[in-house]
């Protein structure tokens, strides 16, 4: 791509030490395993999978609440070098903002709407005075489509809806260039969820932001995700353009994800890819591929190899050693 | 006669401002072996209104209903004792939170022991035997371990299986379930949606289903009621509920969904928020967010035409996709109301 990636991840990965207790080993728990990805200006990037999957904590490495334990994290051309308990410099911190599930969760309850907005003016532009923070928390609340009298009520006063906006409108004021949303209209009612996507459309086009959008409502990332990444228990499985993913999804676990997602159709009665039991326990991971102990395709050699991504063509990288078979399957499957 | 009748179904709950109307005037018929929905937002009352049908509301809440019987029996005349033996036996309910609806106290063996001790009796070894039978009917595997197991032991879907167990283990004629698979993994949820309606053709009993979930109700339900703002606003059947739904909500409810928004630039929505106890506007509820009121809807509460078979709670029900209403004309189709924060741009 001819523009800068203003954000690149290569092999991060985020592992968790679990402390034995009395009746317990100690054990590391791999959240996170090898993703990599980039990501531009006025682009979106969806992460999706099922809880548990590691899309959280990919969140947490990318706004750096947590360094990496290994991989690279470049952002606007910076590399992020953050060790154990160090706090990641304040310039970089500015561009990557987190917009979060709850929006009942992240607000404070005794702060004003235009105190929580100016709050990061206040620690991060001292040179700006009170009368220009609150005109410009003023901007932003209109911005996100609330009113002047707004400003000054608190939290509780507001529907899940308004108090989305007001998180987004909080997100933006340092103007970053990144925002992580975290299933942010999972907790919306259908009629509500519609406006805050609209928002954050016409956000993105104004202000050039790159979003990476983490949900497990394929309607939803079908519809604003310009990329998508497919992740099962800590791991990318599929990754590549929205469109192509979803018209022709080649990992068995996308077709079981995708198949198993309701669709708003009553005329449409689709023969699901069915999918046994549950995911593994992060505790005891299943030896080779972690999706073949659920996979109607696993054979003897996906007990002993763990596949890595590769390139089924120059868009799509998929991690299966029967990504063929999969692939044609559904694709007779589709046609019949 | 259906099994389960209401007819004119309304709850109000003694709050400190006075008495709010969390339900009021629902209709519902269900027949042996359907399959139902009740669809709508938060606050629209759908759980409110199976939770007077089981008698599981508390004491703040009145409960009227012009008729409300179960298989024949009145259910308002029944005393609390005769209620009881129907409510968990013949009729049953599993809840959205399988983790909190179960005692974290006691081994799932021993909770689904306690309904069939209540409604079927038997001897301590039969009524065991018929928890193990259940356990495998509800796809947990190896039940002979897993029915010593502890809530905490268990995960969501497995959770959900063994509340989906206690619900069908009195063979109940009806079985409500309330949002059963919103707290679930979709490939779960697939997982427990075609293990409830396995064994709704199995058994033959009645299922109504609560969802938001559009996508859910298309491919469970057969019938479907709408309700918002604790209103019924339509009844109709599955698929002509998706071709021509009969009420402006459920038509602006259907194409805000993403997947049927098509490519246009954005999705369409429903301006403003569902009015609370306190916000209540005259006329029809839905009159303020409605792209086709008018001044009638403002004042004027609407009732359903009497030949009207989906009950449409509106002046001016949409034939069609096209609304009579006079305001209707003002309204292009393909230009759906902007988010407001457009309107204050530069």
């Amino acid at each position: 791509m001819s523009r800068d990636a203003v954000l690149s991840a290569v092999n991060l990965t985020r592992y968790y030490q679990v402390k034995g207790g009395p009746f317990s080993k100690a054990a590391t728990v791999k959240a996170l395993n090898e993703a990599s990805f980039e990501l531009y200006p006025g682009q979106t990037l969806a992460v999706v999978g099922e809880s548990g999957c590691g899309k959280s904590t990919l969140a947490r490495v990318l706004t750096m609440i947590e360094p990496p334990t290994s991989g690279k994290l470049t952002i606007s051309g910076h590399e992020v070098s953050l060790k154990e308990g160090q706090r990641p410099p304040a310039a970089l911190r500015r561009e990557v903002q987190i917009i979060f599930q709850n929006p009942y969760g992240s607000l404070n309850p005794r702060k004003t709407v235009a105190t929580m907005l100016e709050e990061p003016l206040r620690l991060n532009r001292k040179e700006m005075s009170a009368e220009e923070r609150r005109q410009a928390a003023l901007e932003m609340i209109a911005k996100v489509g609330l009113r002047p009298e707004h400003a000054d009520r608190y939290p509780h006063m507001f529907s899940g809806g308004q108090r989305q906006r007001i998180a987004i409108a909080r997100a933006l004021m340092l103007n970053p260039k990144i925002l992580v949303l975290d299933e942010p209209v999972s907790a919306l009612d259908l009629s509500i969820q519609a406006q805050v996507l609209n928002l954050l459309a016409d956000l993105q086009e104004e202000f050039g932001l790159a979003y990476v959008f983490i949900s497990h409502d394929l309607s939803v990332v079908r519809r604003i995700a310009d990329d998508v990444i497919v992740m099962y228990f800590g791991q990318p499985v599929e990754t590549g353009p929205a469109e192509e993913v979803f018209t022709t999804p080649r990992h068995p676990y996308t077709q079981a994800l995708f198949s198993a997602t309701p669709v708003a159709d009553p005329n449409r009665r689709r023969e699901r890819v069915h999918l046994k039991g549950e995911p593994p326990s992060p505790l005891a991971p299943p030896p080779g591929c972690p999706f073949a102990p659920r996979c109607h395709l696993a054979t003897e050699e996906c007990t002993q190899v763990d596949p890595p991504l590769e390139h089924v063509n120059d868009r799509v990288e998929v991690a299966c050693i029967h990504v063929d078979q999969a692939a044609a399957k559904y694709a007779h499957a589709e046609a019949s | 006669m259906a099994l389960l009748d209401i007819e004119g179904l309304s709850v109000r709950f003694k709050t400190s401002s006075g008495l709010f109307a969390a339900v009021e005037d629902v209709d519902i018929n269900v027949d042996r072996g359907e399959v139902w929905s009740i669809v709508g937002e938060s606050g629209s009352g759908k759980s409110v209104s199976m939770l007077a049908t089981m008698g599981l509301l508390p004491w703040t809440a009145q409960v009227t209903a012009d008729r409300m019987t179960f298989d024949g029996q009145d259910l308002q005349q029944l005393s609390p004792r005769q209620r009881r033996r129907i409510v968990g036996g013949e009729m049953s309910m599993i809840f959205q939170e399988p983790m909190s609806s179960l005692n974290p106290c006691f081994t799932v063996g021993t909770q689904i022991d306690e309904m069939i001790k209540q409604h079927l009796g038997g001897s301590r070894k039969e009524r065991h035997e018929r928890a193990l039978d259940l356990l495998a009917q509800v796809g947990i595997p190896d039940p002979a371990r897993r029915i010593k197991a502890y809530p905490h032991q268990l995960s969501g879907g497995m959770s959900q299986r063994v509340m989906i167990a206690m619900a069908i283990s009195c063979n109940p004629r009806l079985l409500i379930a309330d949002e059963p698979t919103t707290a679930l993994d979709v490939t779960i949820q697939a997982q427990i949606l075609e293990l409830l309606l396995k064994l709704q053709e199995d058994t033959g009993m009645a299922l109504i289903l609560i969802t938001h979930d559009m996508g859910v109700v298309a491919e469970t339900a057969k019938h479907v009621v709408v309700q918002y703002a604790g209103r019924q606003v339509e009844k109709q059947d599955v698929k002509s509920l998706f071709a021509n739904p009969r009420h402006p909500y459920t038509e602006a409810l259907l194409s805000a969904l993403p997947e049927r928004a098509g490519n246009q630039d954005r999705l369409p929505t429903i301006p403003g928020v569902v009015p609370g106890q306190h916000d209540r506007p005259a006329g029809c509820l839905f009159n303020p967010r409605c792209q086709y009121a008018t001044e009638q809807c403002r004042e004027v509460e609407p009732v359903p035409a009497a030949d009207d078979p989906a009950r449409t709670l509106c002046h001016y029900p949409l034939e069609d996709g096209i609304s009579p209403s006079p305001a209707a004309a003002g309204v292009a189709r393909d230009n759906p109301q902007s988010s407001p924060h457009r309107e204050v741009r530069p």
